[in-house]
């Protein structure tokens, strides 16, 4: 933030970093053969509703703006318990999962929504279960970075695996540098 | 990408200006007078300096110390860390510290020198009368406090009034020993612009007040309105700015002076009965801000 914004207590909105989200094809692959985890088929995008958002009322608004394949039911809308949208997308090719979140993130920011969106969500399930427990790759939209999640309980997470998976995938992604910035999403509906 | 419809309150602006220009000519004024004293200038700024420095560095400590209020860690306070770690990527900054004050009355401030050093603050009886959402809009308001250095901003603006209260009290001792001493006409002549001095002084220390007050509301109302396009729901920021003061006004004046001092920093000022003087108020009446955050609401579904 400029000196000028600060003297006259101005924030500009921010917005989104959509260009990294396609490195994570490579990192499927890598979390794959080093730790044995393959993409659960399941993907979200996190965002903050607002008030009047370019005449976006409803939740049917913002479904029909998104859900881009609506011969099938694979996309839903939820909130959770901070107030903060989910659309869930559910489809077994990664590539094409990665794709439907980057197409979903456009039309927000076409929109003029790409300030409300926070992040988005992979899942990533052992091969083998048990395993060591899913991880979800978090990529945060507005500093375009990722970051391991994985949560073990409703308040507990496994910061030896995400570390883990941060040494793996550090060639492949941007990764978070800052640790208090792999904020934890508790009730994340995306397995 | 698209500009957003809201970003900038030109009259807001231009307020400001006109209040921060004022407060810089009255720095422009008080070194004027400060060099017709003649020796002590030098000590006299080297104390003020070292006052406002310190004031501005330890921000952070004094006002958590003050207000008996606890850094708290994300197992400590789940709810209260994820609400602020959402608010802190949505708007891509830095990841205050958080801290509760184990007290009933609903309040919260942000504070710290800069971005790096900022801790956010809510007190219990914040969180326990608000629901989420409206505790989310709270915080979003004191993040822009932080993102707007309002701190800092704020520091420097009453330094002012800090050095024209020095400057009084070292004119009124000039008055009394210097005159005491010295008889005849020089003497006399001295003892007269002293007593221009002081009195200079005290009007530059009422006008600086006033204009202090004056730049702390607009801060107030600029914090509002970024926290309210942060969280895209002005209405809800509104809903909690009526809880909030409609309680404070139930509880008891006494227990409430005992923070006077930190209004400033406040979200809502601890002091009720702000009846006529508005002119003398650190933050906006009720009235105002909500008003502001009415018309938010409206440029937003328009």
């Amino acid at each position: 933030m400029g000196l000028r914004d600060a003297l006259f207590g101005r924030t500009k909105q921010v917005a989104p970093n959509l260009d990294n989200l396609f490195a994570l094809s490579t990192a499927a692959l890598t979390l794959q053969s080093e730790l044995d985890l393959v993409p659960s088929g399941e993907a979200g995008l996190c965002f903050k509703s607002g008030s009047g958002e370019s005449t976006i009322t409803t939740d049917d608004d913002i479904k029909e703006l998104l859900d881009f394949d609506e011969t099938t039911n694979k996309v839903t809308l939820t909130t959770d318990d901070l107030g903060f949208k989910w659309l869930v997308v559910k489809d077994p090719d990664f590539e094409a999962l990665v794709t439907r979140i980057h197409a979903a993130d456009t039309s927000m920011v076409e929109h003029q929504l790409g300030p409300r969106l926070l992040c988005a969500v992979f899942g990533f399930v052992p091969k083998t279960p048990p395993g060591e427990g899913s991880v979800r790759l978090v990529y945060l939209m507005k500093q375009g970075t990722f970051y391991p999640f994985a949560p073990t309980g409703p308040t507990q997470r496994n910061n030896e695996l995400e570390i883990r998976v941060r040494s793996f995938l550090d060639t492949d992604l941007p990764i978070e540098k800052d640790l208090t910035r792999w904020m934890a999403l508790w009730n994340v509906p995306v397995n | 990408m698209a500009k957003s419809k809201i970003e900038t309150d030109h009259k807001l602006d231009v307020r400001m200006f006109i209040t921060g220009l004022a407060l810089v000519a009255l720095y422009a004024i008080i070194v004027s007078v400060l060099l017709s004293l003649g020796v002590s200038t030098v000590l006299v700024i080297v104390i003020a300096a070292a006052l406002i420095f310190s004031q501005y560095y330890f921000s952070d400590k004094i006002a958590m110390f003050s207000m008996h209020a606890k850094e708290v860690t994300p197992q400590q306070e789940p709810r209260l860390h994820e609400i602020v770690d959402r608010l802190c990527l949505l708007a891509d900054m830095k990841k205050p510290r958080v801290g509760v004050a184990e007290m009933d009355m609903p309040n919260a401030f942000a504070t710290g020198r800069n971005p790096n050093h900022a801790v956010i603050c809510a007190t219990r009886g914040l969180m326990n009368r608000l629901n989420d959402e409206e505790l989310e809009a709270v915080l979003a308001h004191e993040l822009s406090h932080v993102a707007h250095r309002d701190v800092a901003i704020m520091t420097i603006a009453s330094g002012v009034g800090m050095l024209a209260g020095l400057v009084s009290r070292m004119a009124l001792f000039g008055a009394m020993f210097g005159g005491g001493g010295r008889g005849g006409k020089g003497g006399q002549n001295i003892v007269l612009l002293e007593m221009a001095t002081l009195l200079i002084s005290i009007l530059i220390y009422i006008v600086s007040f006033l204009l202090t007050m004056a730049l702390s509301r607009y801060r107030e109302l600029a914090a509002d309105r970024s926290g309210a396009i942060l969280i895209g729901k002005p209405s809800v920021l509104a809903s909690a700015l009526v809880h909030i003061t409609g309680d404070i006004g139930k509880i008891p004046r006494t227990d409430l002076r005992k923070t006077e001092g930190m209004n400033a920093f406040f979200f809502a000022p601890a002091l009720s009965g702000n009846s006529a003087a508005t002119l003398f108020s650190t933050h906006p009446s009720l009235q105002k801000r909500l008003d502001q955050l009415n018309k938010l609401e409206k440029e937003l579904n328009g």
